[in-house]
């Protein structure tokens, strides 16, 4: 039987809804004061911290970066941006989460002193699944693809093609040595998401990273732009 | 490990509804969970148990998990057909031209509290 006073509470919210919530406001927050928030998001080993880097060094001279590296545990990624590009760096601990919400993305920039910076970028840990589910809060949201991993890597995570609106293929240069069809990778990423800009690069040898470079120019000047 | 940041914010939203209510604590929570939202259920449950032993209102809070079935429609042949059979390529007409219905939703449905 049950307790005589027992009431239910209707609630029928989303899971993910204080989040979602969270990083909306982050986002409209962060475009009035005219910082740009990029997310970078893939699986570990994709290169992320060496395509920052490259990107980073291409871009320092026209806008004030940030950048905030998130991890599990250790500090090495946001050593080494910092030490090879000169831009400032936090390391963001997620104490043991595979993923960043946008209450721990807050945290982060209130730390990095967002306020004197155009551009931030925040390296998600590395992960195809979570940080695909938590709106970080940011106005780009990148997936990385290495071309080790596969070509056929969208149809295994869909949401984090899904949810991103610039796929950069890395590792170009290594195309001679895996069975890997950029065609292929570009029709699956396609069939999860139409809209997805995709730019195929080498972070080591800086093949595409012009195009890269432009992409940031007119995703800024756009971002700017917009009332 | 992405379930405890679900039921970190399960939790979180379910102790903000118990403070507004001014319950003296939350007996059951009722959790409609897609069967293609990628959770594990039974690890969902447990890291549930354990984070509910931080929690305020929630301490001995019972958890029901109301599975939803993941449907997929075909735009090509109009058709709808279960999404975990068949994944995104249409089984009547073979059009990979469909998307998602239903059943990659994670709700917090209702409580009961006294």
């Amino acid at each position: 039987m049950a307790e005589k006073n027992v009431r239910t509470i209707v609630v029928n919210r989303s899971a993910y809804a204080d989040n979602d919530l969270e990083a909306s406001l982050l986002r409209k927050k962060l475009k009035e004061e005219g910082v740009f928030l990029v997310n970078v998001m893939s699986s570990p080993g994709s290169g992320k911290t060496t395509t920052l880097v490259r990107l980073i060094n291409l871009l320092k001279d026209k806008y004030r970066i940030g950048v905030m590296e998130a991890d599990i545990d250790s500090d090495i990624d946001a050593l080494k941006v910092s030490e090879v590009t000169g831009v400032k760096s936090i390391q963001l601990h997620t104490s043991g989460m595979c993923h960043l919400d946008a209450g721990m993305t807050f945290d982060g920039l209130k730390a990095i002193d967002y306020k004197d910076l155009d551009l931030i970028f925040l390296e998600n840990v590395g992960n195809l699944v979570c940080p695909a589910e938590f709106d970080a809060g940011a106005h780009l949201d990148i997936t990385i693809l290495s071309v080790p991993e596969g070509d056929d890597k969208p149809l295994k995570y869909p949401l984090i093609y899904q949810k991103c609106n610039l796929v950069i293929i890395n590792k170009m240069d290594t195309l001679p040595y895996f069975t890997f069809s950029l065609e292929k990778c570009k029709e699956n990423i396609r069939m999860r998401n139409e809209n997805a800009t995709i730019i195929p690069i080498s972070a080591k040898t800086g093949e595409g990273s012009d195009k890269l470079v432009d992409y940031f120019i007119k995703s800024i000047q756009e971002f700017r732009e917009e009332k | 490990m992405h379930e405890l940041g679900i039921v970190f914010h399960v939790i979180k939203q379910a102790e903000e509804v118990a403070e507004a209510n001014k319950v003296q604590k939350v007996c059951k929570l009722t959790l409609e969970v897609g069967q293609v939202s990628g959770i594990e259920l039974d690890y969902f449950r447990e890291c549930f148990d354990w984070a509910i032993k931080k929690s305020k209102f929630m301490q001995e809070c019972k958890l029901e998990i109301i599975v939803i079935e993941g449907i997929t429609y075909c735009r090509t042949c109009k058709e709808t057909y279960k999404t975990v059979e068949h994944g995104r390529i249409c089984p009547f007409c073979g059009s990979k031209d469909t998307y998602l219905v239903v059943g990659d939703k994670v709700i917090i449905k209702d409580l009961e509290v006294i």
